[in-house]
């Protein structure tokens, strides 16, 4: 394994803490905006900035860094009580917080800052302090120099002197008593005068109480130190930087002349080592004053507003994927295994068998298991939503409060990240035309605000999310006269309120009449019900006229498993996600029907459902002669829309592992991707949706044959 | 892989497809399987074969001789699958049967005279005799993605 | 010779940007996530010196510093504080915690190291 660069690896671990800063940092936000928040929520707030910043810094993310610092500076201006935050102040923040999110993303990816936007909310930020701000800001420049340690001892007659050449230098260095408080120890400082140069220490004793009067933590003794270096001043000074304050310090310093003035350098080191100062010192301070020692170890933040973080690793994505792998091939594994064991008739009682089903149990255990390592919660898109909500509403100035509820929720790592397109869009439709205008709203009686709700739930074995908005609904009179102005339907159908809500999943729809700059960019609900469906998902609406209407996607938990139908059709088995199958039944001479030339139906208790042979949709056969007795699946597609297929015989429903088809030279209409079953054959997963577009475009030709023939 | 210089070493797996001889640059080939039986892929062109599982991955299929636009035929127990790695993608080759593994120079190979008029412009990348039967080298970056995407 | 660190800083970045300029130096590190961490992690450690960030959630760093200042073996176990401020009153208020110096982020890892070995050897 190649060796990974200890520093990029920080750094991408950087950005993914910089995410969860991110997320704490919009909880925060959202926790001020709803009860201004305790004391703790803005301490949480502003370290979240503040860590960005540090990370920031320490990788030289200057842009990031400096806006961090701005805003950080603010937040502690709320956190310290010198400003309070209104509402207005919030929405900045909120919009601070967007515009940090941005900068981290463009420092990891390397793009291009917005800087524009950045001053701008920078220029308001530093609004809030007032005067103060720009103090501070200025402040900002001189303090965000990468810098190691700080010298400014502010000693007089200390300019810095020109190294030139060896100096000698007098010290004369008496310690204070605080000095031992904060734990420095002389003999530190001296051995490491002594790394400048040659030294010569003298340890004046003279100040030393006899011992019944000694404080325990007072400090006694001084020291004189001659040093002979070619060094300046300066370096001097820096020994000394964390004890400035806490003793007294004169350095003089003479240009030396020859060398031969100086001391040897080893000889004499050794006696300071055993300086006698170094066998006092450390009793000095021995027991801390009473105030200090009845601070208890563990004070009662312990049981404070924040939960301990959960122990959490690590893990390469890549080492996951192995994983999933891995257990899918257990699960094939075994699927053979059973088979083979089941078809040597072995009893059921037997060792074996009942060994197997132990080792079926487990088989699922894991992989359950395995795949809720990859599931997160879907808070981090919610997140980026809330984001949405707030930029979308502000252009189209409509007053639109996002609830959220079910955050927590988890769901498989890929499926979030491939939901947050569509999620976006959908929000910004909900934003953009489900809400009415604030005009429109007061009029109706409504509040002026509205509101736009993002659910998530598990409920049977799969996610539903759900975005709903209290706004007009959908307008089904405008949504038929333009879809029949597009020549989608024709002008004078007649359609059920669910066919004219399906409308809006057409591809070429779209509502708004005039494109507005937000959901107007060429994207339709048609292909958010695409991305949705090719994460084996579906994706239906309900819309009541006067308030509001939802949009619900029901998802599967993970995308590596699927619970499907196994069928055999012309010699080949394939698999039918189980979800999309409503119903079995079989053909006979009562349930057939011909609506049309060309359209051939089953009817199902009292509805008409098109009827196709799928073993001629996908190309394996010819019609056949009689239908008569073929089982009938009745399955439907997200859109609601139903087919029934017929197929020769029903195998087994069990859960398959789903394996991606290389569609790089041919992709197959009608299949989704392919399993391997328990024989080590591959079966291919169908794709409900395509073959039921497919067949209805190809129904006119198939279907007279078909009818013919069942007759 | 490009031919760098005149006495740069190549090795070619040489096979059958009907009755002439093809061959591909060995470094390209990943194994060589067996024939097993095919998922076929609905509405897919002749030439591809459906899929099979490669130790757990599903690996596409094509009939080489189909491929090139020779007549198709039965497929018998004879037949192999050479496994074949272009860039990322892997792909199975079905050819009639594998001959030998040989190795020449660069200088043994020539153009195609005909290239410009032959129905599989750059497919044959290049001629050679061996034993004085002619082996076509094949250009496996022509043969691997196909002329037209949309092939349904 | 082998020091031993105890580092406290609730950003991981950080605590692997101390690890990665100490470790190759032959320094041990120990990390904790927060001052109340930090405080149960020390009672299984004698660091020889104590790295700590200031803002932290649950107990902050000058909490930690008192902390830690509070027990009898740690009274003069060095201890430097991580601050992205060189402001003056930020120093005066580690000091009066009880911190022995500071180190200003970013840091560089040679000046860490040089801060280290000047209060702890």
């Amino acid at each position: 394994m190649p060796e990974l660069d200890p520093m990029a690896e920080i750094r991408a671990s950087f950005f993914i803490e910089c995410e969860e800063l991110l997320e704490a940092l919009q909880d925060g936000l959202e926790t001020m905006a709803e009860d201004s928040g305790d004391l703790e929520t803005i301490n949480v707030v502003f370290r979240a900035v503040h860590s960005i910043k540090g990370g920031a810094g320490a990788f030289g993310l200057e842009a990031l860094v400096r806006f961090a610092h701005r805003y950080e500076t603010v937040l502690d201006a709320v956190r310290s009580h010198v400003m309070v935050a209104d509402g207005d102040a919030i929405k900045l923040f909120f919009r601070a917080a967007d515009h940090l999110s941005d900068l981290v993303r463009e420092s990891r990816d390397n793009g291009v800052l917005p800087e524009a936007e950045g001053n701008a909310i920078l220029t308001q930020l530093d609004a809030l302090l007032g005067d103060n701000g720009v103090e501070e800001v200025e402040e900002t420049e001189i303090d965000f120099q990468p810098m190691g340690l700080a010298l400014d001892l502010g000693l007089p007659d200390l300019d810095a002197l020109p190294p030139a050449g060896p100096a000698e230098f007098t010290i004369h260095f008496t310690p204070q008593p605080e000095l031992y408080e904060t734990g420095n120890e002389p003999f530190m400082i001296l051995r490491n005068l002594a790394e400048l140069g040659p030294c010569e220490v003298t340890c004046t004793t003279e100040n030393v109480p006899l011992l019944r009067d000694c404080v325990s933590n007072g400090g006694y003794l001084a020291w004189t130190v001659k040093l002979c270096a070619d060094i300046s001043q300066d370096d001097i000074i820096a020994v000394f930087d964390f004890v400035e304050g806490l003793c007294d310090l004169t350095i003089e310093s003479m240009q030396s002349a020859p060398s031969s003035k100086v001391s040897p350098a080893l000889p004499d080191l050794p006696p300071l080592q055993d300086e006698p100062p170094r066998q006092i010192v450390p009793e000095a301070p021995a027991p801390m004053p009473a105030a200090r020692s009845d601070t208890p170890a563990t004070p009662k933040a312990k049981a404070a507003t924040q939960p301990a973080a959960k122990a959490v690793v690590r893990v390469d994505l890549d080492r996951i994927e192995r994983l999933v792998n891995l257990v899918g091939e257990l699960v094939i594994n075994q699927a053979m295994l059973s088979q083979s064991l089941e078809s040597s008739g072995l009893s059921p009682h037997s060792d074996s068998m009942n060994g197997l089903e132990e080792f079926q149990r487990l088989t699922r255990d894991i992989q359950d298991s395995v795949m809720m390592i990859r599931a997160q919660p879907v808070k981090s898109l919610f997140q980026r939503m809330s984001r949405i909500v707030r930029e979308c509403s502000a252009a189209v100035r409509k007053d639109v409060r996002l609830v959220t509820e079910g955050d927590t929720t988890e769901v498989d790592k890929t499926v979030i990240e491939r939901l947050s397109d569509p999620l976006t869009h959908m929000i910004r439709n909900a934003v953009d035309h489900g809400l009415e205008t604030t005009e429109d709203r007061r009029a109706a009686g409504k509040p002026e605000q509205g509101v736009v709700k993002l659910t998530a739930a598990h409920r049977s074995g799969r996610v539903i999310i759900e975005v709903s908005d209290d706004g007009g609904g959908i307008n089904r009179p405008k949504v038929q006269q333009i879809a029949a102005k597009k020549g989608l339907i024709a002008a004078d159908a007649n359609l059920s309120d669910v066919e004219i809500d399906n409308l809006l999943f057409l591809p070429g729809f779209s509502t708004a009449t005039e494109v507005s700059n937000l959901s107007g960019r060429g994207v339709g609900m048609d292909v958010v019900r695409n991305a949705i469906q090719s994460l084996g998902g579906r994706i239906t609406i309900t819309s009541s006229p006067g308030t509001g209407t939802t949009f619900s996607i029901s998802l599967p938990l993970t995308l590596a498993v699927l619970d499907g139908m196994v069928v055999h059709v012309a010699g080949e088995t394939m698999v039918l996600p189980l979800n999309l199958v409503i119903e079995t039944l079989t053909i006979d001479h009562d349930n057939l029907e011909q609506t049309r030339p060309g359209m051939n139906v089953v009817r199902v208790r009292g509805e008409f459902v098109s009827l196709f042979d799928l073993g001629v949709e996908l190309g394996y056969r010819s019609a056949q002669e009689s239908y008569l007795d073929s089982v009938v699946l009745l399955i439907a597609d997200e859109a609601g829309s139903r087919a029934a297929l017929i197929v020769d015989e029903i195998q087994d429903q069990r859960q398959v592992v789903i394996k991606g088809l290389d569609e790089s030279f041919y992709r197959a209409p009608g299949i989704a991707a392919a399993t391997i079953l328990g024989d080590g054959q591959i079966a291919l997963i169908l794709d409900p949706a395509d073959i039921i577009a497919q067949a209805q475009s190809n129904a006119s030709v198939l279907s007279p044959k078909l009818m013919e023939m069942t007759q | 892989m490009s031919v760098t210089s005149p006495s740069s070493p190549v090795e070619l797996l040489t096979f059958r497809l009907s009755d002439q001889e093809y061959s591909l640059d060995i470094m390209c080939v990943r194994e060589i399987r067996g024939w097993t039986r095919t998922t076929p892929l609905p509405h897919a062109p002749s030439y591809m074969k459906g899929v099979i599982n490669l130790r757990g991955t599903v690996l596409p299929v094509m009939d080489l001789a189909e491929r090139l636009g020779l007549p198709p035929r039965e497929h018998t127990d004879r037949n192999v699958i050479i496994v074949v790695k272009f860039e990322e993608t892997m792909t199975g080759l079905l050819v009639d049967a594998v001959s030998d593994i040989i190795a020449l120079t660069s200088s043994d190979l020539q153009p195609p005279p005909d290239a410009a008029s032959n129905g599989g412009v750059g497919i044959i990348k290049a001629l050679t005799l061996l034993d004085d039967r002619m082996i076509r080298v094949l250009e496996l970056s022509e043969v691997v993605p196909p002329p037209q995407r949309d092939a349904a | 010779m082998t020091l031993s660190i105890l580092a406290v800083d609730d950003s991981r970045t950080m605590r692997d940007m101390i690890r990665l300029a100490l470790e190759p130096a032959g320094f041990t590190v120990t990390t904790a996530d927060d001052g109340i961490h930090g405080v149960e992690v020390l009672n299984g450690i004698a660091p020889d010196a104590i790295i700590t960030d200031i803002n932290m959630p649950r107990m902050d760093g000058f909490g930690f510093i008192d902390a830690v200042r509070g027990q009898v073996k740690h009274r003069a176990t060095p201890i430097l504080v991580l601050t992205t401020e060189a402001a003056p009153e930020l120093k005066a208020r580690a000091r009066n915690a009880g911190a022995t110096g500071w180190i200003v982020k970013p840091f560089d890892p040679a000046k860490l190291i040089k801060a280290l070995q000047m209060v702890a050897g």
